[in-house]
């Protein structure tokens, strides 16, 4: 017999108990949104979808456009771990559809889910694993650390360790493995790697342990934050990702007799994403803030380049265990954790196809230090910046083809009216370095 | 409350086509070596009906069918599998079995007459239920439990966990499960039999991560064959 998989989560949710599913989506910025029903309502959601008010929510649509449904997605039905076992509730990711059926152009969910297809029909599945960070702080006013501790320290006593040790159980637990985590190299900030997956699922894994990470402060009366760089001193929080591409079972970036090991489709993935990084910034970075981390020497390019040892280079090439060919992978190096998984998985492998379809050259390796080079020198060697703060990723994006034919129309003219704005609210701030720079002596 | 019932099976390990048979009509079975093992079983477990082997170990066989007949809530539904020069050792011992099946037996008419048994005895015997250890499936439930607790799986985790424990001790490739189990639907491509591999693995709990096996640039397995490879 055939089990159709709504029938699973339907039969599940009777089996178990379950009083409450929390329907979820993210919106064009990247925020977790949820819509909770009874289970007597999931079986007309997923025939029918839930009908809501799209406009109610930043980014999803515009006025005239308003009503949407949301269709769950039953591949994605999990029990909440962390839920009283008394009350069973289950989460389940939602696609966003418009009322005639066909899939709603301001949903991220759908905007990965079409490239991915794109992909697929070259042959290519396309897989992730990021490493995220994030701080501990007191409360969401001030950022004050809880710890003064560096990278890798064991600091065995602190809430901090006591908090990530509880999301790895939850992530565990709703099916998400964690290759490593530890406490990174600020007073406060902590990493946690997911293990290598198929970026689909790897997108929805992000949001679900971004939401674990801040419940689970939440509960011990602690802020978690993603936001790139709440510190002045010390380095920001960065999702550098670790991706590659699978023909079938092979990955597509190995090639035995390169002395690299590196593959031609894997340079040309590469080339791709390098000449459209500058454009597609704005997405993988897309907060002001965003590029205050991408500062010289903090663990974030600033330059367009790749290296193999060379962490000062926007996509390294790290070296593979000998045995291991089909974890050969590239990793790159800007992405931040305030970052649309969705969109900003969209963007960076519509690059490197785009690289491998129009055959890009891969350009020379950077082995020098690009922290260290001066501006002159960069220049002089033909090295292009990443944009230097949200407005020029702005002005880059908006003269891409590239970035509005994978994010679509919809999605590309919204995001750019919708940053536009905030980096003009951020023009009008005067900031503390100013007041302390200039108050006393002008 | 008591765990799933199953067949009980005699001796332990019962002859592999015995074994095979069973798992391919979809019984629910278990291999007991004597009655002390089978009333340590019973005590968080039901036995719902008997298969014993006669024809290699006659008096614990027999034995074996008296203590079973002589407990406090005896057990209906015993069939017994012996071979022709033994059919005079039934006689005086109608009262030990219900039914009795001549070796080498026929895969269906073990079925049949199993089925037969069970329908007279007014047992649903077959429970739309899988098990592997302490592992059960409930096919009619879709609910799937590990020594009892719980496991929360996923849709396509479940489908694969289904796929594997009905076909113990084969080994798939990663293409094979993908469109076995996945159909050719999805864009996840064959490594993404790795990571559910790797979930049911964390779901299923330390101890019993080792029941899904990576065969080395083959695929997957899952736990032994019960009648050989």
């Amino acid at each position: 017999m055939e089990l159709k998989k709504e029938d699973y989560v339907l039969r599940t949710v009777e089996e178990r108990g379950v009083r409450l599913i929390r329907l979820w989506f993210t919106d064009v910025l990247g925020q977790l949104k949820s819509l909770a029903i009874s289970p007597a309502e999931l079986e007309a959601a997923f025939e029918e979808g839930l009908h809501f008010d799209g406009s109610a929510i930043d980014g999803f649509s515009r006025v005239q456009e308003s009503d949407v449904l949301a269709i769950p997605d039953a591949n994605s039905f999990e029990l909440l771990p962390w839920v009283d076992p008394s009350e069973p509730t289950g989460r389940i990711f939602c696609d966003i559809y418009n009322l005639d059926g066909t899939p709603f152009a301001g949903d991220p969910r759908n905007v990965l889910r079409r490239n991915l297809q794109q992909a697929k029909e070259k042959g290519f599945t396309f897989f992730t694993a990021p490493e995220i960070e994030f701080f501990y702080f007191e409360d969401a006013v001030d950022p004050k650390p809880l710890d003064h501790a560096g990278y890798f320290d064991l600091t065995t006593l602190d809430l901090g360790s006591t908090l990530r040790r509880r999301t790895l159980a939850m992530s565990e637990a709703m099916g998400i493995p964690v290759e490593y985590s530890f406490h990174e190299d600020n007073a406060s900030q902590h990493e946690i790697d997911l293990r290598y997956t198929e970026s689909f699922g790897m997108a929805d894994n992000i949001m679900t342990l971004r939401l674990i990470v801040r419940k689970i402060a939440l509960d011990a009366g602690v802020h978690a934050t993603f936001m790139p760089k709440p510190l002045d001193a010390g380095q920001g929080s960065g999702m550098h990702t670790h991706m590659s591409l699978f023909e079938g079972d092979v990955n597509a970036f190995h090639d035995p007799d390169d002395e690299m090991g590196l593959s031609v489709i894997a340079r040309k993935f590469m080339a791709g994403i390098l000449h459209h990084a500058p454009e597609f910034t704005a997405v993988t970075n897309q907060l002001v803030n965003s590029y205050k981390r991408m500062i010289a020497g903090y663990e974030s390019p600033v330059y367009v380049s790749w290296a193999r040892n060379n962490r000062s280079a926007l996509i390294r090439v790290p070296i593979h265990k000998a045995g291991k060919e089909s974890s050969t992978r590239i990793e790159y190096r800007a992405l931040d954790s305030a970052a649309n998984p969705y969109l900003a998985y969209s963007v960076i492998l519509a690059a490197g196809l785009k690289g491998i379809e129009e055959n890009y050259e891969l350009p020379k390796e950077a082995d020098e230090n690009l922290w260290s080079l001066s501006r002159s020198d960069a220049k002089a060697s033909g090295l292009r910046q990443l944009p230097q703060d949200l407005r020029q990723a702005l002005d880059l994006m908006e003269e891409s083809e590239l970035v509005h034919e994978t994010l679509g129309e919809h999605i590309f003219e919204w995001f750019l009216r919708n940053k536009q704005s905030e980096w003009e609210a951020y023009q009008g701030r005067v900031t503390p370095f100013e007041v302390e720079r200039y108050l006393p002596v002008w | 409350m008591k765990g799933m019932s199953s067949l009980l099976v005699f001796p332990d390990p019962p002859p592999p086509e015995l074994a095979q048979s069973l798992d391919l009509a979809g019984f629910s079975w278990k291999a007991v070596s004597n009655s002390s093992v089978a009333e340590a079983y019973a005590a968080d477990h039901e036995w719902n009906g008997a298969v014993i082997v006669a024809d290699e170990d006659p008096n614990s066989a027999f034995s074996l069918a008296r203590s079973l007949r002589k407990r406090a809530n005896p057990i209906q539904g015993i069939l017994l599998l012996l071979n022709a020069t033994q059919l005079g050792q039934l006689e005086l011992r109608d009262e030990l079995f219900d039914d009795f099946i001549l070796t080498p037996f026929r895969h269906q008419e073990l079925e049949a007459r199993l089925k037969h048994l069970f329908w007279s005895q007014g047992i649903d015997s077959r429970g739309e239920v899988l098990t592997h250890g302490d592992l059960v499936l409930n096919i009619e439930t879709y609910q799937a439990t590990i020594n009892g607790r719980p496991l929360d799986l996923t849709y396509m985790e479940y489908e694969l966990l289904k796929f594997l424990v009905s076909h113990p001790g084969k080994v798939f490739s990663r293409e094979t499960l993908l469109s076995r189990v996945w159909g050719y639907d999805y864009f996840g491509g064959a490594r993404t039999v790795d990571v559910h591999v790797r979930r049911l693995r964390s779901k299923l709990g330390e101890e019993n991560a080792g029941l899904i096996q990576t065969v080395r640039s083959v695929g997957y397995s899952f736990g032994q064959s019960r009648w050989g490879s």
